[in-house]
């Protein structure tokens, strides 16, 4: 045995100098790292503060020259240098509802599919199909849209429409004029085909926290898969659905490709679905670059900050849901 | 068997479920519509001039050397800045800052910031680097993708991060080893392929993002690596040649998107195998 | 206060032995919660102190106090005296990472690095000390010699740590923790990971390792204890309720509550 070349005693104390000494040259790589990785998270909250301020201060010139009428006005006409948020506003929201509408029953009944029906062995490579759809560029579905999709609305959707809700009283007016493809309903519908997986995949991880036994406690008194679905899963995880529909809301709300495309641009409010009309971001991705500095150019960054607060609150209420969900799980 | 309870929640239970079904049926078909019309108007385009010649004018053969080229570039300066501003935030949340007030704000915020729309990280990015130096670069691009890349590299950074037993940490702290060296050497060891993962990640979303760059990179129809003048890259492109009338382009920007695509799905497939083998272990 | 801690410390006329580690009035708290009441007791310099007791009496608080373990987690705080060579390790300006290198620490269960064996001994070296390639190998060799693990690794010494059985890289660790040079070793439950074989394989080398460091042992198993140990101490609920020589303590406890649990009527 080699315990001589181990043993600590003899030498202790100028050993335990000499530790001393390596260790201290070892203390500045350590609190550079420190504060590194501190710096770092600050600078994270620095970038958010900063899309916010930069925004703000571009904003300015419009927010006072317009005052909070920008919010409500539809005005919109570089020559005149007369600016206002409604159009954009209004094509946002709309636009985000007609895809939530459609994106979250389909994609909640995607997610119901793959975890209580599918047959198991196909669970994980739909899945995994499912999410990495998720994660395709929205621009793909933007040239998707304009070239496959826009002309199958144009020819058999938007003239179905009219000829028959078109005519229906009440609701009629949202499904009237010419049918050009292009417009609010077509984005919309885009828009629900990009955030379909995302919905999907998010519904889905939040139901696989429901605990087994609970699913296997209802089964075993013989509940059917639906009841199952309504009486246990849904219940159990509705904060955690809510934020993940959020959240999508929020991806919607802020989609700039996936919309630009084929929403058609038209700076006017029009009360059929089946007019053109644009978006926040459609807006900026149009005409940031051929604005002229002073008011224009001040306008759209009005709009990119409107737009900044509005995914922010729908953001923060989402996260604040999943974080309640994962303090359940 | 005869119960009419019995049969009504049986029927309520077909009708309910043959929905499930439909809603499978109708949300992949037309994924699969997209992927079908992708790879059909993608192959069409693909040619050697592809990778080779620069976009050219109307009428003249031209590639996408300049956009791939642009591409790598800015996503490259995007992966520079935000890998380590990512992984040493990631690093605070998960080692340092735990449960702490700023920990907890900025996990907020760096969750916000993970799903804010890009446009508006691109008018950020344009106020900040385009208006004071007077003009579009591939490094206010880069920079721009960089904010959308390192919050996901954060999230993954503190998650892998926390896989890792505390056991561990305390043997590592045990030895005398200073906190700083037993993460770098320790911890993130133990769950390098799950840094991998989130790095990999980043790549693909920056690798994808058009909105952020139109204001920044601008767009460049010529051939340069020069950072601090206007870049193409492929999403640029795509998004210029779509709304192209002439027919050669527009089969440029089908290329273009094929690959784009296929990159992606090679990014995020390789980080999901490297996932799997981390949460093995 | 000295008479107090002669009462705690038996009679050890035949034994010279130096106090390596002397404990006064020690007191810890998990938040609001009080762990530890009042503990006095010394580690000999060169002996095994067995520390024995239920689940939660504190044994494993005590253990992560002597090398400021808890030092990682907000919350946790210890007040009193624990001397090592006379110095308050509880001290706040205290160089806790000097403190962990003079007082090394084996855990529960084995935690070999992620890397290979040989970097698993050498990592901890190089912290302390910078040496040329062919005395770090000998100081490798020697550290792992010493942990009876250097005939199943050396051919082998590139392989990760994580390749060895559970037993292997538990001696891995504790010659991790050997290559240091500490002072003192704490074992926090060693063997209960671990299978019989491998058991009395980690109990004959603390026996061994027992001449050149002071050591202090936590174990649930009452047999151990009697097997390694020179002394134990008994806890219950926070206290100490009775210190002595491992003979005395299992064949002739003067506490009621240490006779109750020695001969397994609870615990």
């Amino acid at each position: 045995m080699t315990a001589t070349a181990i043993s600590a005693t003899p030498d202790a104390h100028s050993s335990t100098m000499d530790r001393a000494r390596a260790l201290g040259r070892l203390k500045f790589a350590d609190a550079s790292f420190f504060w590194m990785t501190i710096g770092s998270a600050l600078i994270v909250l620095i970038l958010l503060a900063g899309v916010a301020v930069s925004l703000f201060m571009g904003a300015w010139p419009a927010f006072r020259e317009f005052g909070l009428g920008f919010l409500v006005s539809d005005a919109w006409s570089p020559p005149r240098e007369k600016f206002g948020a409604a159009t954009a506003i209004y094509g946002t929201l709309v636009t985000s509802v007609i895809a939530m509408l459609i994106a979250v029953p389909v994609g909640l009944g995607v997610a119901v599919f793959l975890t209580e029906l599918c047959w198991i062995p196909l669970r994980r490579p739909i899945g995994v199909a499912i999410e990495l759809l998720a994660g395709i560029p929205s621009i793909i579905y933007g040239i998707w849209g304009v070239y496959y999709f826009r002309p199958v609305m144009q020819e058999y959707i938007q003239p179905f429409l009219i000829s028959t809700l078109g005519n229906v009283p009440l609701v009629g007016f949202l499904f009237q004029g010419p049918p050009f493809g292009y417009g609010v309903l077509t984005a919309g519908l885009v828009l629900a085909v990009m955030v379909l997986p995302f919905i999907t995949a998010i519904s889905r991880d939040v139901f696989d926290t429901v605990p087994p036994v609970l699913k296997e406690a209802a089964y075993g008194v013989g509940c059917t898969t639906f009841e199952v679905v309504g009486n246990v899963i849904l219940p159990y995880t509705r904060v955690g659905v809510i934020g993940g529909v959020m959240l999508a809301l929020g991806r919607a709300l802020g989609e700039t490709m996936a919309v630009t495309f084929v929403i058609g641009n038209a700076t006017k409010i029009q009360s059929s679905i089946l007019a053109q009309g644009t978006t926040i971001s459609a807006m900026i991705a149009n005409q940031f670059a051929d604005a002229d500095p002073g008011l224009f150019t001040s306008s759209l960054l009005a709009l990119g900050f409107i737009l900044f607060v509005l995914t922010f609150l729908v953001l923060a209420a989402a996260r604040w849901m999943l974080a309640r969900m994962e303090l359940k799980a | 068997m005869a119960n009419p309870l019995y049969a009504g929640r049986r029927r309520r239970n077909a009708i309910w479920t043959t929905l499930a079904y439909a809603a499978t049926a109708f949300g992949l078909a037309w994924l699969v519509l997209i992927l079908a019309a992708l790879i059909w108007k993608g192959l069409e385009g693909m040619s050697l001039d592809l990778f080779t010649k620069s976009t050219a004018p109307p009428g003249v053969v031209g590639g996408l050397l300049n956009s791939i080229v642009g591409s790598l570039i800015q996503t490259g300066i995007g992966l520079a800045i935000g890998a380590p501003l990512g992984i040493l935030a990631g690093t605070y949340l998960a080692e340092y800052g735990r449960n702490s007030r700023l920990a907890t704000v900025v996990r907020f915020i760096n969750d916000i910031l993970l799903s804010a729309p890009s446009i508006v990280v691109g008018l950020f990015i344009y106020e900040l680097l385009v208006v004071p130096v007077g003009h579009f670069s591939a490094l206010a691009g880069g920079v721009a993708l960089a904010v959308i890349g390192a919050p996901i590299m954060v999230r993954t950074t503190e998650d892998m991060l926390n896989l890792v037993p505390n056991q561990l940490r305390e043997a590592a702290s045990a030895l005398g080893m200073p906190q700083s060296l037993v993460i770098r050497h320790v911890a993130y060891k133990a769950v390098r392929a799950g840094l991998v993962t989130g790095v990999l990640l980043a790549i693909a979303r920056m690798t994808g993002e058009t909105a952020p760059l139109i204001f920044t990179a601008l767009g460049n129809s010529l051939f340069t690596v020069n950072p601090t003048g206007p870049m193409s890259s492929l999403p640029l492109i795509i998004y210029e040649f779509a709304r192209s009338p002439y027919a050669e382009q527009q089969k440029l920007a089908w290329a273009g998107a094929l690959l784009l695509t296929f990159a992606v799905l090679v990014l995020s497939i390789s980080a999901r195998a490297l996932s799997a083998q981390t949460q093995q272990r | 206060m000295t008479d107090h801690t002669t009462a705690q410390k038996p009679a050890l006329s035949s034994n010279s032995a130096k106090e390596k580690i002397s404990i006064r009035g020690l007191n810890f708290y998990y938040g609001q919660t009080r762990a530890l009441k009042e503990v006095n007791l010394g580690l000999n310099e060169g002996e095994v102190t067995a520390f024995i007791g239920p689940s939660g009496c504190g044994k494993s608080t005590l253990l992560r106090i002597l090398n400021r373990m808890y030092d990682l987690y907000p919350g946790q705080r210890a007040e009193g005296e624990v001397l090592l060579d006379g110095e308050n390790i509880l001290s706040k300006s205290l160089d806790l990472n000097l403190l962990r290198s003079r007082v090394g620490m084996v855990f529960q269960k084995p935690t070999p690095f992620p890397m290979s064996i040989y970097d698993n001994i050498a990592f901890g070296i190089r912290l302390y000390e910078k040496l040329p390639k062919s005395e770090m190998d000998g100081r490798v060799e020697s550290a792992l010699k010493r942990s009876a693990i250097w005939n199943e690794v050396k051919d082998k010494l590139q392989a990760s740590g994580l390749s060895l059985s559970g037993g292997q890289q538990q001696r891995l660790c504790i010659a991790r923790t050997v290559a240091i040079k500490p002072e003192v070793i704490l074992f926090d439950e060693p063997c209960s990971a671990l299978d019989p074989i491998s058991t009395a394989k980690i109990e004959e080398l603390i026996d061994e390792l027992a001449s050149d460091y002071t050591i202090a042992i936590v174990t649930h198993n009452m047999q151990q204890a009697a097997r390694v140990s020179r002394y134990t101490a008994f806890m219950y609920l926070g206290e100490m309720v009775e210190f002595n020589l491992t003979d005395s303590i299992f064949t002739a406890p003067r506490d009621k509550r240490t006779q109750d649990y020695v001969t397994g009527r609870f615990g």
